[in-house]
């Protein structure tokens, strides 16, 4: 494609736990997200017959607690991935504490978002320090997603998995209110799949280091430095 | 009369419930069915019936007093129309009911004289009851009674009270008057006293059975019942009015009324979408009911408006399943603030790939093929 000869090496970037993570996520949150959309916004789905014959809402918001369940598991494997597993997926590379990572995400702000020529575009190899970003705040979001939406639950369930988290309680108002920041919080969601969709596309049109195949096979191809 | 001098023999004698009964000229088989009324009412398992009797014959009636702040005395309406146990029963014969603006027949410096005898004479062993919440802006001048603030009044009266209990969503977390923007920063009375039991009974107004109950659990066993995270008595609150509404089923089935109106209403369908706030309120409605257990608002056709959650002037419009987002104006709903974040999302992604290309074509084919490297 490219009239240049690159040397490349293939590189092993996305372990196992990471894509198994990724995909389990990927999953779960669009399945969140839409019957969380119909427990707020429930379709004039009618039929004559009476109530005690079907119970299609009830199975809505089975799946949705089921899909939460899975949530929790798929950010459990990751969280101990990121203790386990290799540089790219360690905690040290999304809880930015260095400044050399600082200074990447400035440099990937400019050179990917303003797209300003002059910047060193040699990002890491692994997540760029924009995306790492972009991935904390997924994760501060989801957590409070868990812990609201378990506290929401635990008002409806005999389980004591839900019971742990009624000390969110304090926080809020009402489960009323609660609710309200729950459901506003899951936009996060769709407004975080429209970017990253479009900018992993960006990218793999641009760089061609086979960023869509890396989360299925976990390679990428870099240059040779 | 202060307080120097004796006090009347009312006060100085206090009689346990079956004393007091005995004199009245009732028999003792009216006392145990009044026992087991109570215990009824209270939530009390039916084998626990001997310590209901044991304790009303024992225990002298605690005095209580009963003020009224900032409310509408919405409660005390309730309270004088529970049915099980009569009302009449309790307020004027089962508890000695030393001090309440409403029903008392003293008024001006007797009424005060009143309060005061029981708060010197039974330090430690009367009943605060609290109907309303407390202002505490500008000093608390928002509601004063016999030239006294609210404030004054309630933190004096709680020093030697033996337990309070918070009548009313007002006295609970403050309802109306304390809704945005809170112009008298009314308070609940759990924000104020501390170091007190507190048994916080909200509704606008609450059950009046629930009340009656809750007085009953007081008065049998001397201590506070088991309360939940929000200090209200788990007998009656620890279920939440959606898992015991009959229209339940509809909900689960999706069958949904999309207007007062309609068809679905008639059926009888559940009222989710037209704001029942069944799903998140804790109350004894449904099980209960109002009226002699007539009948509760979701059974008439209206559904539920969270009275007896904190907070739920300001969670409305009541008839609006997703209510107005705090923050972003009346109509502003969760949906609205996040489609157009969505849509302000799709327009930047728009916008970065519309600049990418120009860009591209102003730097030649042979640039973009060296790509971001």
């Amino acid at each position: 494609m490219t009239s240049q000869s690159r040397s490349l090496r293939l590189v092993y970037v996305w372990e196992k736990p990471v894509r198994l993570f990724h995909w389990l996520n990927a999953l779960s949150l669009i399945v969140l997200g839409v019957t969380g959309y119909i427990i707020g916004n429930p379709p004039a789905l009618m039929n004559s017959s009476e109530a005690s014959f079907s119970y299609w809402f009830g199975i809505n918001r089975f799946i949705h607690f089921l899909a939460a369940y899975i949530f929790v598991a798929a950010w459990i494997i990751r969280l101990y991935w990121s203790f386990a597993g290799n540089a790219h997926a360690r905690w040290s590379a999304i809880v930015m504490l260095k400044k050399e990572q600082w200074g990447e995400v400035f440099r990937v702000f400019m050179t990917d978002i303003l797209q300003v020529k002059g910047y060193d575009t040699r990002h890491s190899a692994g997540h760029n320090a924009l995306a790492c970003a972009s991935y904390l705040v997924l994760g501060l979001v989801s957590l409070f997603q868990v812990l609201s939406g378990f506290t929401l639950y635990a008002g409806m369930s005999a389980s004591w998995f839900p019971g742990l988290f009624t000390w969110v309680m304090r926080f809020f108002e009402s489960e009323e209110s609660l609710r309200q920041w729950h459901h506003i919080s899951m936009w996060f969601f769709a407004v975080f799949l429209i970017f990253h969709l479009y900018i992993i596309n960006f990218h793999d049109q641009r760089e061609r280091k086979g960023l869509f195949s890396s989360i299925f096979n976990g390679f990428k191809v870099l240059e040779k430095d | 009369m202060n307080a120097k001098k004796p006090l009347p023999g009312k006060l100085q004698k206090r009689l346990t419930l079956w004393e007091q009964m005995r004199s009245h000229g009732h028999s003792r088989r009216d006392f145990l069915k009044l026992c087991g009324w109570l215990a009824a009412a209270a939530g009390i398992e039916a084998g626990a019936l001997s310590k209901v009797v044991h304790a009303l014959e024992t225990k002298p009636r605690p005095p209580v007093v009963w003020f009224h702040f900032q409310e509408c005395t919405c409660c005390s309406e309730s309270f004088i129309r529970s049915s099980h146990p009569l009302v009449a029963d309790i307020v004027l014969d089962k508890i000695s009911l030393d001090y309440t603006e409403t029903l008392q027949a003293a008024a001006g410096h007797q009424a005060e004289k009143s309060l005061h005898d029981t708060m010197t004479k039974y330090k430690g062993q009367y009943l605060m009851l609290v109907e309303g919440s407390v202002p505490t802006a500008d000093g608390g001048v928002h509601c004063c009674i016999g030239g006294r603030t609210a404030l004054d009044i309630v933190t004096e009266a709680a020093r030697d009270a033996q337990a309070i209990v918070a009548w009313g969503s007002c006295a609970s977390n403050g309802c109306v008057q304390a809704a945005r923007p809170n112009p008298t920063s009314a308070t609940p009375i759990h924000k104020i006293i501390s170091g007190k039991p507190i048994i916080n009974v909200p509704g606008c107004p609450p059950i009046g059975e629930v009340m009656a109950g809750t007085i009953v659990h007081l008065l049998t066993f001397g201590r506070i019942p088991q309360l939940d995270s929000q200090g209200r008595p788990k007998a009656f609150y620890s279920r939440r009015v959606h898992d015991t509404c009959y229209r339940r089923p509809n909900f689960d089935a999706g069958l949904f009324a999309e207007s007062f109106d309609d068809e679905n209403a008639r059926k009888g369908y559940c009222l989710y979408k037209l704001g029942c706030r069944g799903p998140t309120t804790y109350n004894a409605c449904a099980v209960t009911r109002w009226n002699e257990g007539v009948s509760f608002p979701i059974q008439s056709g209206h559904g539920c408006i969270g009275c007896s959650e904190a907070g739920f002037w300001d969670n409305g419009p009541f008839y609006e399943e997703l209510p107005s987002f705090p923050g972003f104006g009346i109509e502003s709903t969760a949906d609205s603030i996040g489609l157009t974040a969505v849509a302000a999302a799709a327009a930047g992604v728009a916008a970065h790939a519309a600049y990418a290309g120009l860009r591209r074509k102003a730097d030649g084919e042979k640039d973009q093929d060296k790509g971001g490297e």
